[in-house]
This record gives structure tokens, C-alpha cells and sequence, in this order.
């Protein structure tokens, strides 16, 4: 897929990717071998009939292609920039074997941009209503499909966010340079043609508490998403410079900052730039700060390249674009000069050893390998536990000793009565697709349960 | 949207701030906090409660113009509308009977205290309200703190009004009286809660106060409100804002108070505690 070229894209914020052109997309399509048996469906997630809209593109009915995404799928134009398909649908295409499998999600985002040049959108058909109010709090993907899902069946749906604008991580995490806010603005909007009725600036939990919440609704869906950002617990972890990745990337695309001095939210140039971690949120962090000018930015990550968590994408995107490595290192102590902020950030190498619970090789630090760096700034992105604010103010909810809501596997329900929960809050830190799934299937078991109500 | 129903200057550089925002009245307690955004381009800013009236859905608001944020607030006038007032957020501030509490307010936190000081007062604590200022045209609220204070302390800088000194001299005159207090809670600028909580740790009770961090969600998702209370990290919007002032680190709270100063071009103002 053509994408802006490297050396222009560091220095601006407008979309890497630049998009399959209709004659690209016929021509890619046209490499499916639309399988009996599709082993790419397996692969997703929400179990889009892959092979059908990429036939639909083939056959230059684009408007047919888009209407089979949505059955499936509220989100397209989001999922086939975000989504990480090569461990997903595309990894099991049957032309993967071959090295070159179809480029699914760069199809869905092709239909997906298509739909929004159109004039007019086709509305779907929505069912009678059925007079059965649902509350949904948080507007992330999560939030958005249940939303999306439940306005279609004929109930009432009005989405609480706690922002001062939608879309959660969406909205405040990923950049506009891999996800345009005008994008989640064209979801957002779609959705409230449907019907939806948005509240933002509401905190359920303060503003009004989840139980005051239940009182007016018949059924509640918990869609709140990550919160607290965790940091090391090294010293000089509170010297400015430091940020964590919620921070950094919240003042620069759910702020603007990328547009101060015409934005009041500042964000403070700085030249060199560690950020530690090693998923898309690390590789966004550091595009990023190269964006807003930073002579150099290193992602730093106690593992190897091998076991680096983000998308193959984004890596080979960062690396393009100037991004450093500094693969087995961890960062053990930083430095402040006298005003308090960051100067120097010490760190140790290490070593590969045996693999862990989760498979991947244990990284061990090797005695006497210290050394430093010189920076100005270091964004930790090495994860963040649950939001607290519902679990802390709605003591009846189970929660895990992670602080995540536990609900049944099957149907998304909470230990309350007429509340369900998904995403983030659930399973911890995922993935867009994975909250959308969960969205449905908690959708699904709201559905049934209003229908039962007479 | 949210409506202004009033704003005025109250003394220079301070303004009140009278905002329709019925849901967040509905369940205020002392001590929280709300975020105001006055719309795209500007910052997100948290701003203590200084007053409300649930039956008229208001919420009053005593701030300080520092910076392009707050001058944009001070500029608003009845009958304009801004699009995010959001709380109540943080944790509210304990209220017990503790017996004598000493309460005491400078700059905006003579606005943000007049809460605390009432919701003490009906609880039946014997309520002794300090205010404090450079200068006796910087005091405000005397009359509406007096009303739920058992003893009321004037302390001017230069002596213009009440007692010369700063909180200090607080102690200093509690110690002559022979009060000695079961808390001491003080609110206003870093400088105020800093100096309080060096100047009434002697009377070993707790001495609570609010923390002005940098904020920006307000809901624990983006860490920039940390502090170090009692060698833990905390997020002062979730956790607090009131802290023990006794535990708390200091000398890194000023310095990221200050991150944003070089970037933001603070107006200098005049009300003299330091302005952070
Ligand atoms: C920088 C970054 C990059 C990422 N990149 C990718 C990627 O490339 N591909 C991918 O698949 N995933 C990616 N992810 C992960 C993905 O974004 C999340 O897994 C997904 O957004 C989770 O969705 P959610 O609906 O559960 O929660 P969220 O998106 O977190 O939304 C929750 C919403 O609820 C609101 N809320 C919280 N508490 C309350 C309350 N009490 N009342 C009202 N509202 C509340 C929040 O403000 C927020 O808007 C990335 C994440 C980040 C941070
Ligand atoms: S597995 Fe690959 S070739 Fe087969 S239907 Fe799916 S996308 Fe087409
Ligand atoms: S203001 Fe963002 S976590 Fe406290």
C-alpha cells in the first residue's frame, strides 16, 4: 500500500498510509481464491465473511462490500488501520504459506474509505422499538459496539464518557498519523444518526453512581478501559521529562498539542527522547516525539527484537521513519539536574535466559553492564492496570486482584444484576478488536435478557 | 453545554465563577474537584469547589488567573456557555468530629475552604478559620466563613488587616491561647499548604491539603497529577486531592508544578504567594 514517504511522514501528523486506490484494490482482491473452506474467517475475531466482501471488491461493488463489513463489524474503517491482521486473519490465509497473503485489512480500510466519499450512506434498518432504556459507560470500542448493536435490536442507547470527547483510546491514544480523529468522528456521528444519545463530560461513579445508574436503566453495559498507567518504581521516576504514554500521547492528540501555540496544552519539545516499552504504544510514543521534533528518539526494551509485542508494521513504520533500538536494556535509575527535570537515564543490559510463563525468554541483567544516556525526556509505556473508578466506587462489583471487572466468559455479566462489562476493563490492556468482540457478545446477552423483560 | 450564571472579579487576580452544572451539584462533596474546558485549543483545568446549591444546580468556583486557560475563564460572562464541566472528581475530604479543627485558607483556597469549614461546623467540631493574605485587599469571604466559624484569625503579610505574618503566626497565637487543635486543614497554593504543613506539624495531628497538581483527565488514566506521598507514588486525582501534608514530598511537588511554566508564559500575578 503506498504510504507517505519517510523522510516527509517524521516531520508531519497526517496519515502514514495512504490507502489502496480502487483500481489497487480491484487488482488485490482479484488474488483471493475465495476458499471453501476459509481459514481467514477463522482468524477473526468477529468472524467477518472475508471472502465475500473481498469478492464484492473484486467485482467492483463496493457498496455490497461495505454492507458485508458492517454485518459484522461496526468499525471498519478503524479495524483495517488497527487491527493486527498478520496475527489475526491475515496470518491464516491460505497464500500465507506462500509469503504473500491478501492484504485483508488493507481491503476493509479501502471499502470503508469508499463508504465515507459516498454522498449518502445507506441506513440500515433499525427494529421497532422496544422501550427498554440501556446505559453504556465509556465510548471506546467496546462501548461503541454495544451501542452500535443495541440501537439496531430497537432499544433506547445512551452512551456516558467521561472525556470531553469519544472514542477512548481511540480518540486520545492512537495518533492521528495511523488513526485521523476525523475517522472515529464519522463513527461517532454515525451511531448518534442512529439514534444513540452521547453524555459526555459524565463520570459514572462520581458524576452519578453505577447503582443511581441502574435505577434508570434496564440494563447497564461497563465499557471503561484502562486507567493508571504503571511506571517502574526506579528512582527519579517524578523528575519532569518523565511521562507516561496515556500522558504523552493524551496532551498531543486528545489536546491537540500538536497544534500549540494555536492549542493552550503545552507539550514541551524535547530533543532526546527514551521511551520504554516495546509495543505499538512504545513505536506511537516514539513517532511521535519525532514528529514534534526530536532530534533522536530510542525505544528502549529489556527483550530482543524477536520478542518485540507491536505490530510488524508499526515497527518496520518507526524504523523507516528514524526511531532507534536499544533492544536488552533496562533502565534502572534517572538523573535530574537541579530544577527537577531529566538529564541522564542509567540502564543495564541483559541477557536472554530461559522462557517464562508466558513463553517468551526471560531477560536477565547482567552484573556490572551499566552505562547511560543522555535524555531529555522518557515515556513509560509499559502497560496500565483497569480504570478505578467504577470498581472503587461501586464496592458490590467483583473485581480481580488486578483490578479488572470478572464477569462470565460466555455472556459478559458482572456479579451485579442487570450489568455487564467488556474491553479493556476485562481483559486488561487488549486490542480494539478483542474489546469490539466482547462488545458483541455482551450485546448478544443484553439483547436476550431485554427481550425477556415484557 | 454549561451556563454561566456569574462571574466577578473578587479581589485582584481572583474570580468567582457561578456555573449551571446540575449533575455534578447533585452529589458534591467537600473537598472534590471539578475540570473545566472552555473547548477545543484550550487545557483541561481542575479547579477545587468552592460552593454550591443543589436546589439551584449551581456551583461556585473561586479561581486564579495564571495562565491563557484562566484568562480565557475570566473572560467569560453570565449567560455564555462552556462545554465541559465534569466532576465531582478526587476523593472527598474527610469529614469527622474531630473536635478543634483549624482551617485555613489563602488566595482561591479561601474559597475552595468555606465547604470544608461548614460541613466541620455541622458536624459539631469547634471550628477555628485562619485567612490568610499578602494584604488585607486580597481577604475575601470573611463574612460567609465567620458564619460556621466558632474564631476567626486575619493574618496580612504586611500587617494591613488582622495579625502581620504568614500561617505561622497562626500557630504562634494558638500556641498563646492554649488552643491546641485535633487537625489542621489548610487549602490554597502550594506555597500555603507547603508552609502549613511545616508550621502546625509540631502539634502532631494530621495537617491535610489539597494538591494543585497538573491534571489533565482527572479519572487516573494519565499519571501527570503523581506525587510522592509517604515514599508511595499517588494520582492525586483519584487518590486524593487531600493528602497528610506532613507526608508529603515537597521539593518534587514544586518542581512538577513548575514542568509547564517555561511553555505556558505564566503571567506574573500579584497576589504574592509565589503564583504555583
Ligand atoms: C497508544 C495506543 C495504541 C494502541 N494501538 C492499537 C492498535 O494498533 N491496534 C489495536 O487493536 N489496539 C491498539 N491499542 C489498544 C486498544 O486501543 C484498546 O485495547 C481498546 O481501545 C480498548 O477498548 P475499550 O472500549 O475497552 O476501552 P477504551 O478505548 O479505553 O475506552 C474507555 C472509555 O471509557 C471512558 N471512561 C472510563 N471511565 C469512565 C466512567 N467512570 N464514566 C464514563 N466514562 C468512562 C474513558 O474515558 C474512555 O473513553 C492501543 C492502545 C493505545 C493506548
Ligand atoms: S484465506 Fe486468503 S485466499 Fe482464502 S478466502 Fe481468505 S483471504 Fe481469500
Ligand atoms: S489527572 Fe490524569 S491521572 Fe490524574
Amino acid at each position: 500500500m503506498p504510504k507517505q514517504a519517510d523522510f516527509i511522514r517524521k516531520r508531519n501528523f497526517k496519515e502514514v498510509a495512504l490507502g489502496y486506490s480502487a483500481e489497487d484494490a480491484i487488482e488485490e482482491a482479484g488474488r483471493c481464491l475465495d476458499c471453501k473452506k476459509p481459514f481467514c474467517v477463522d482468524g477473526c475475531p468477529v468472524e467477518i465473511d472475508i471472502p465475500g466482501f473481498i469478492r464484492a471488491i473484486a467485482e467492483e461493488d463496493f457498496a455490497l462490500a461495505i454492507k458485508i463489513l458492517k454485518e459484522k463489524n461496526c468499525l471498519p474503517a478503524v479495524c483495517g488501520r488497527v487491527c493486527p491482521q498478520e496475527e489475526q486473519c491475515e496470518i491464516k490465509c491460505i497464500l500465507e504459506k506462500k509469503g504473500a497473503p491478501i492484504a485483508i485489512g488493507r481491503l476493509e480500510r479501502f471499502a470503508a474509505e469508499w463508504e465515507s466519499q459516498q454522498d449518502s450512506i445507506e441506513m440500515p434498518v433499525i427494529d421497532d422499538k422496544t422501550g427498554k432504556k440501556v446505559a453504556v459507560i465509556g465510548s471506546g470500542p467496546a462501548g461503541i459496539t454495544v451501542a452500535g448493536d443495541l440501537i439496531l435490536q430497537g432499544h433506547d442507547v445512551t452512551m456516558y464518557e467521561a472525556l470531553h470527547e469519544p472514542g477512548g483510546v481511540l480518540t486520545y491514544g492512537i495518533p492521528e498519523f495511523r488513526l485521523p480523529a476525523s475517522v472515529v468522528t464519522r463513527e461517532i456521528e454515525y451511531l448518534q444518526k442512529l439514534g444513540v444519545k452521547l453524555i459526555c463530560n459524565f463520570v459514572v461513579g462520581k458524576t452519578r453512581s453505577l447503582k443511581k445508574i441502574l435505577d434508570e436503566y434496564d440494563a447497564v453495559f461497563v465499557g471503561t478501559g484502562a486507567g493508571l498507567p504503571w511506571f517502574m518504581n526506579i528512582p527519579g521516576e517524578n523528575l519532569n521529562g518523565v511521562y507516561s504514554a496515556n500522558e504523552y500521547l493524551t496532551r498531543v492528540n486528545l489536546m491537540r498539542g500538536f497544534q500549540y501555540p494555536k492549542t493552550y496544552t503545552p507539550v514541551v519539545r524535547h530533543k532526546k527522547v527514551a521511551v520504554v516499552g516495546g509495543g505499538n504504544v512504545a513505536m506511537d510514543c516514539a513517532r511521535t516525539a519525532l514528529r514534534l521534533g526530536a532530534e533522536e528518539a530510542v525505544i528502549v526494551y529489556r527483550r530482543s527484537e524477536t520478542e518485540l509485542p507491536a505490530r510488524e508494521e508499526e515497527y518496520e513504520n518507526a524504523d523507516e521513519e528514524g526511531v532507534k533500538f536499544s533492544f536488552l536494556t533496562l533502565p534502572e535509575k534517572l538523573y535530574g539536574d537541579k530544577n527537577g527535570w531529566l538529564k541522564e537515564i542509567e540502564c543495564s543490559k541483559m541477557e536472554l535466559g530461559e522462557p517464562d510463563a508466558s513463553g517468551r525468554r526471560r531477560p536477565i541483567r547482567i552484573d556490572g553492564s551499566e552505562f547511560r544516556m543522555k535524555m531529555d525526556a522518557c515515556i513509560v509505556a509499559i502497560g496500565n492496570s483497569p480504570n478505578p473508578i467504577i470498581p472503587q466506587t461501586t464496592p458490590e462489583l467483583a473485581v480481580s486482584k488486578w483490578g479488572t471487572i470478572e464477569v462470565d466468559e460466555e455472556s459478559f455479566k458482572t456479579t451485579i444484576d442487570r450489568v455487564w462489562a467488556g474491553g479493556d476493563i476485562v481483559s486488561g490492556a487488549a486490542t480494539v478488536i478483542l474489546a469490539m468482540g466482547a462488545g458483541r457478545k455482551a450485546a448478544r446477552s443484553m439483547h436476550e435478557y431485554l427481550s425477556s423483560l415484557t | 453545554m454549561f451556563k454561566i450564571i456569574e462571574r466577578k472579579s473578587i479581589v485582584p487576580n481572583l474570580h468567582l465563577l457561578v456555573v449551571h452544572a446540575p449533575d455534578v451539584v447533585e452529589t458534591i462533596q467537600p473537598g472534590q474537584f471539578v475540570i473545566i474546558h472552555c473547548g477545543e485549543g484550550s487545557e483541561r483545568i481542575p479547579l477545587t469547589a468552592a460552593d454550591w446549591d443543589r436546589e439551584e444546580g449551581t456551583l461556585s468556583i473561586v479561581f486564579m488567573e495564571v495562565g491563557t486557560s484562566t484568562g480565557k475563564l475570566a473572560m467569560l460572562q453570565p449567560g455564555d456557555e462552556i462545554p465541559t464541566v465534569v466532576g465531582p472528581l478526587g476523593v472527598p475530604i474527610e469529614i469527622e468530629k474531630f473536635g478543634v479543627v483549624v482551617c485555613i485558607g489563602g488566595c482561591f483556597g479561601l474559597g475552595s475552604i468555606f465547604p470544608v469549614v461548614r460541613a466541620l461546623k455541622e458536624k459539631g467540631n469547634e471550628v477555628i478559620t485562619m485567612l490568610e493574605g499578602r494584604s488585607k485587599n486580597l481577604l475575601y469571604w470573611e463574612e460567609k466563613l465567620s458564619k460556621y466559624s466558632d474564631k476567626v484569625i486575619k493574618l496580612t503579610r504586611d500587617g494591613s488587616y488582622g495579625y502581620k505574618g504568614h500561617v505561622k503566626k497562626g500557630s504562634e497565637l494558638l500556641r498563646e491561647l492554649g488552643i491546641k487543635p485535633d487537625r489542621v486543614i489548610a487549602n490554597g497554593c502550594t506555597t500555603l499548604s507547603y508552609l502549613a504543613s511545616r508550621d502546625y506539624a509540631h502539634f502532631d495531628v494530621p495537617v491535610i491539603v489539597t494538591l494543585n497538581t497538573i491534571m489533565i483527565d482527572g479519572t487516573g488514566m494519565c499519571g501527570v497529577c503523581r506525587c510522592t506521598v509517604d515514599g508511595k507514588m499517588k494520582f492525586a486525582c483519584v487518590d486524593g486531592p487531600s493528602f497528610d501534608g506532613r507526608l508529603v514530598d515537597w521539593e518534587e511537588l514544586a518542581a512538577r508544578r513548575k514542568q509547564y511554566i517555561s511553555e505556558e508564559a505564566f503571567l506574573v500575578h500579584h497576589s504574592g504567594c509565589g503564583g504555583f
